[in-house]
């Protein structure tokens, strides 16, 4: 092989080529993980309300276009999250509750405290829910249709960037003219 | 001395080893021995890059009870692979099935192993093509040679 020849650069296109490959990796958030449930309806269950005596079920869920965010008052970021669903809640964005993992009387002294953006709360106080939801941590927000399907999950807190950039498009493509 | 002060590390090694399943009883050694290998199989979607074994986190507690309770329901270990495959993605699964967009994972061992091996075989030709040379050209022409490289 000769000092000229083409194969030279090999090892440089190689490199180039797996320097591209990891740079693009960099930018990626490794807790975003893809949601196996996305296309799927609500798992079934059937657990307390926070607020209320009745009985809650995936049938709670049905009928409009809601938000379902998980939370509880263990959860730091819950806290920097609950002002931004205020302000959704105030806008008219129906957001149902999962109290998740939480003991019951915080949670409602929390919602007395810092407000109340839900229109129902769900107590899955064992995980159970959660687990067939695959939520592995709070918060989490889930963009449910009026049919009762997941349509997006979002993992970690609900600000306004991400509600531009990740809801908006799929409430807009689906009712036009309105936000929710 | 040592030898006891190695009895007393050995202990402590063992005694460690059992801490994480010794809250969970299994009828039959079978299924703990199963418990076992599907805690390393399955990853926990919170604490990234541990197995449900080595994670402490809430998420993988609520994981490793269910996998409990399946495999005392008589669930077979696909099934219940399945089951958290169906919630979390093929993420949770350190053995994830092959489709197109997990086969590079499969493939790239082989195409690296592959290149490897046509590479080392290109260079002991080349190797030997020199060899070659310097037999029939004499010492000379092999310091020619590698005052062309």
């Amino acid at each position: 092989m000769k000092a000229n020849s083409p194969w030279v650069f090999l090892p440089l296109v190689g490199f180039v080529l797996l320097a591209v490959l990891l740079a693009s990796g960099l930018g990626r958030d490794p807790q975003e993980l893809p949601s196996a449930l996305v296309g799927k309806p609500v798992p079934s269950f059937s657990l307390p309300s926070l607020m209320t005596d009745e009985t809650l079920t995936q049938d709670s869920l049905k009928g409009r276009w809601q938000l379902l965010n998980v939370w509880a008052t263990w959860c730091p970021t819950c806290y920097i999250e609950h002002p931004f669903l205020l302000e959704l809640a105030a806008r008219g964005v129906a957001i149902a509750g999962l109290n998740y993992k939480d003991e019951s009387d915080p949670a409602r002294q929390y919602l007395a405290e810092h407000g109340n953006p839900f229109t129902h709360v769900i107590v899955d106080a064992d995980g159970q829910l959660g687990l067939d939801l695959g939520v592995y941590g709070a918060p989490e927000t889930f963009l449910i249709n009026p049919d009762g399907e997941i349509v997006l999950r979002h993992a970690g807190d609900l600000n306004a960037r991400v509600w531009k950039e990740k809801f908006v498009p799929l409430l807009e493509q689906n009712q036009p003219g309105g936000e929710a | 001395m040592t030898r006891m002060l190695r009895i007393v590390f050995l202990l402590g090694i063992s005694l460690s080893a059992m801490a994480a399943t010794d809250i969970y009883q299994f009828e039959t050694p079978e299924q703990e021995q199963r418990f076992r290998v599907l805690l390393d199989e399955l990853r926990c979607p919170k604490c990234q890059n541990q197995s449900l074994a080595d994670s402490d986190a809430g998420i993988a507690q609520d994981m490793r009870a269910r996998v409990e309770i399946m495999i005392k329901e008589g669930k077979s270990n696909d099934e219940i692979v399945d089951y958290f495959v169906a919630r979390y993605g093929n993420f949770v699964s350190y053995r994830p099935p092959v489709t197109p967009t997990t086969s590079i994972l499969w493939l790239a061992p082989l195409l690296l192993l592959g290149s490897g091996a046509v590479i080392i075989v290109l260079l002991l030709r080349r190797a030997s093509a020199r060899v070659d040379d310097s037999d029939e050209g004499g010492e000379e022409s092999d310091m020619n040679q590698r005052g062309d490289r």
